[in-house]
């Protein structure tokens, strides 16, 4: 069992609700693969730290997803080369060190976002 | 005239230095995994125009710093961090 990350840029040019849908197909493909989705992120629209393509912002997202084989990988990154929405990936295997990381990581904003829920509460 | 020669004497007393010993962060902290999403903590290992520090002034341990240059660098391809900047810091 592998676990991989892949973080996507996608133009700012996509109103919000395009870009969920872009976020959409991928998440689809990812299952499609053979992969299993672990854990998602949106991290909305961010600004870059340089331009890409003349733009200076872009909606950022995160996958975190397990499969059987590598070669989900190659397909995944190909849709993404295809996909003129998509202005930049990047895929990391994850180590045992790296997965417990980023658990922890979870749990650290899951905990910050139950905070205030339980105060008002 | 020789038997002086083991015991130097200086005629400024010469300003000893306590140095403060540089560690490895990691290593101290024990820190498994350098995160390349975090480029706020990224940021101490670069110098304002974005480049990588050298070991010999963050004493980062080898082993660590292999992978500061690998978190930095996937940063940098995802535009959490420039690959030039100027004023940096």
């Amino acid at each position: 069992m592998y676990h991989y990350e892949t973080v996507f840029i996608l133009t700012p040019v996509l109103s919000e609700d395009q870009a969920k849908e872009a976020v959409g197909k991928f998440r689809k493909l990812v299952k499609d693969f053979g992969g299993t989705l672990v854990h998602e992120e949106a991290w909305g629209l961010r600004k870059l730290a340089y331009q890409i393509q003349k733009k200076s912002t872009g909606h950022y997202h995160l996958f975190e997803f397990t499969a059987k084989s590598g070669n989900i990988i190659a397909e995944l990154e190909l849709a993404f080369k295809r996909d003129e929405r998509v202005m930049r990936f990047l895929t990391v295997a994850l180590d045992k060190h790296a997965v417990a990381y980023s658990e922890k990581r979870r749990a650290k904003a899951k905990a910050k976002k139950d905070a205030p829920k339980t105060e008002n509460a | 005239m020789a038997e002086n020669s083991s015991e130097i004497r200086y005629l400024n007393p010469p300003s000893v230095e306590v140095k403060k010993k540089k560690y490895c962060r990691f290593k101290k902290a024990g820190i498994r995994y350098i995160d390349y999403k975090d480029a706020d903590f990224l940021l101490k290992f670069v110098n304002e125009q974005g480049k990588l520090l050298p070991r010999r002034l963050t004493g980062t341990s080898v082993k660590f710093q292999r992978k500061v240059g690998a978190a930095v660098k996937r940063a940098r391809h995802i535009a959490l961090m420039p690959y030039v900047a100027d004023q940096l810091k």
